[in-house]
């Protein structure tokens, strides 16, 4: 038996990838198809009507949005990952408790999961990082490192949703996560237009959001030229998403050990 | 009670668990040898669960002393869950997923070597009878089915304890008859059994030893004959009367057998003789509509430990 599996955690991902076996077609067409109508559309389309210039940084409105959807996208598949799943295993399937039987313990039915959505942003980010790069809005190599800035991203999100969703009993909470998180950051983090076109009282909110700092993260690394500030502020940017993450997981522990150990 | 090795399985002293100001489990002592099948009987509400989770180590007792397979369940939960199989009160079966891959996944957890895993799945499913369902999905299963299943899934570490809550609650007749024939068997081949229930038909037949727990306490200890001797008599009759006219036929019985009790339907008498009672009852010149002498059973020790009344 090889070490990896002697690891707990990577027994409960198992049960995400089984799963997965038997589901991966239907998101497959989503992973593949939203990419190429959203860049269609707007990095094509309603970007031919935007000039470049200042507004975009010098950049293309293709190379501007590409990484600001790519960003995005990494925030909708942490978020969607961790509500339903999430509820659903301590609710309806009860595949956490089933695991809480075994010698797994809650961190190791935490982390598997983590893990798994993870492994889920990367594989919708490596796609839409792809078909980015395809539609020629990626100016260097450099932009592969966007990928390991999606998952952390994905995590950023993932890991306080989940948190949330191991303290609920129903489902209803999940549409005001969409409705006044992840819908208004997708719009006003920096993903469509510059944050800096925002009036400035609101300015500061934007710059709180995870999504932002992953939308420069991801615009510093595929077009390659850092935002003033440079390095140090690429720093800040992967600081604030691992903070956020951390944070997360803090309290998704704690809450996982509440629910599963009483 | 009997001590098979020097180390029960199950050792607790003044095991108690609170919830909030609520106490589910109100310092019990337990042991329990290997080999054995041991039940736990009790309405709904007396602890069973608590202490069953306790045991499986899924729970942290609040206070008091446990120790389940010599091993300390504070320190040593997953050391003691890899030996153990737990059937759950609801089943966590994934519906999706097939029959043998509920398995296959579920032996994971346990680190245990796929190989090992798909011999022993097809075993197992061999030994509940659904091998031949092996590849379909769980969610058309029976009710039956789908808790042989979990039974089969928890027998994938080969554990030396099985822990059962309620396993055959919601089942018909000839399911639960199935179900008792698997754990009959297991129980043959020295798996010790421990179990909660409130039927009693089911503890009489599977249980070697039982407590009846009440409001988190153990109201009563002992095999299923040693109870009914205790608690019971040899014998029950029960006489129907015309409506209305159940207290004052007891009046007029007072005295007969050990005990008398009268419901809105009937009249018990508890005598260690049914037949001499019953004459003893004709010649007080008492004459019932309907007349049946049985055996005491486990539910008249259990309803006497309990209450008749509701609680919840």
């Amino acid at each position: 038996m090889s070490g990896i599996g002697d690891i707990p955690a990577v027994r409960s991902y198992a049960y995400w990838l089984l799963q997965y076996r038997r589901t991966w077609r239907g998101s497959a067409i989503t992973t593949l198809l939203s990419p190429v109508l959203y860049l269609a559309a707007m990095g094509v389309g309603l970007g031919s009507l935007v000039k470049t210039g200042s507004g975009t940084g010098g950049l293309t409105y293709l190379e501007f949005v590409g990484p600001g959807l790519l960003a995005a996208t990494a925030m909708q598949t942490g978020a969607a990952e961790s509500t339903y799943p999430v509820l659903g295993s301590f609710k309806w399937i009860r595949n956490y408790h089933a695991m809480a039987a075994t010698p797994l313990g809650p961190r190791d039915i935490l982390v598997g999961h983590l893990l798994w959505i993870a492994s889920r942003v990367a594989m919708a980010s490596g796609v839409y990082l792809a078909i980015v790069a395809a539609f020629g809005a990626v100016r260097t190599p450099l932009a592969i490192l966007a990928l390991p800035v999606c998952v952390l991203i994905g995590l950023a999100f993932a890991a306080p949703i989940t948190a949330y969703s191991s303290t609920r009993e129903t489902d209803y909470g999940f549409a005001a996560i969409q409705r006044f998180g992840i819908v208004p950051m997708f719009l006003f983090s920096g993903t469509f237009f510059s944050v800096t076109q925002l009036p400035w009282v609101i300015r500061p909110i934007a710059y709180i959001t995870p999504l932002w700092h992953g939308v420069q993260l991801c615009r510093d690394l595929t077009t390659g030229s850092l935002e003033s500030g440079g390095w140090w502020l690429v720093g800040v940017h992967v600081v604030y998403l691992l903070v956020v993450t951390g944070v997360g997981y803090f309290f998704a522990l704690k809450f996982f050990r509440k629910r599963l150990a009483v | 009670m009997t001590e098979a090795s020097p180390e029960p399985l199950i050792r607790a002293r003044g095991l108690v668990k609170r919830f909030g100001s609520f106490v589910a489990v109100d310092g019990i002592d337990l042991d329990v040898a290997r080999g054995e099948a041991f039940g736990f009987l009790g309405p709904n509400g007396a602890g069973k669960s608590s202490t069953m989770r306790m045991i499986g180590c899924v729970s942290p007792p609040s206070d008091g002393e446990l120790r389940i397979l010599g091993l300390d369940p504070r320190r040593d939960g997953p050391r003691i869950r890899a030996r153990l199989g737990v059937v759950p009160q609801l089943d966590t079966l994934d519906l999706e997923l097939t029959v043998r891959e509920n398995l296959l996944i579920y032996g994971r957890y346990f680190g245990l070597p796929r190989a090992l895993i798909r011999r022993r799945a097809d075993e197992l499913l061999d030994f509940v009878q659904l091998l031949d369902r092996a590849d379909d999905k769980v969610e058309p299963l029976s009710g039956g089915m789908k808790r042989r299943l979990t039974i089969a899934r928890s027998l994938i570490n080969e554990p030396e304890m099985l822990l059962l809550d309620e396993p055959t609650t919601g089942l018909d007749p000839q399911a639960r008859h199935v179900v008792w024939d698997r754990l009959v068997r297991l129980k043959h081949r020295g798996v010790t059994l421990v179990l909660t229930t409130h039927y009693m038909d089911e503890a009489e037949q599977l249980c070697d030893r039982l407590v009846v727990m009440d409001k988190g306490r153990i109201a009563a200890e002992g095999s299923p004959r040693a109870l009914i001797e205790r608690y019971s008599s040899r014998d029950v009759v029960e006489l129907r009367f015309a409506l209305g006219e159940n207290e004052t036929a007891a009046e007029k019985l007072s005295g007969l057998g050990d005990r008398i009790e009268v419901l809105p339907d009937r009249v018990l008498l508890y005598a260690d003789d049914g037949d001499a009672s019953l004459e003893a009852v004709h010649s007080r010149g008492v004459l019932p509509v309907s007349v049946l002498v049985r055996r005491s059973t486990l539910e008249d020790v259990f309803l006497r430990l309990t209450g008749r009344s509701l609680i919840e």
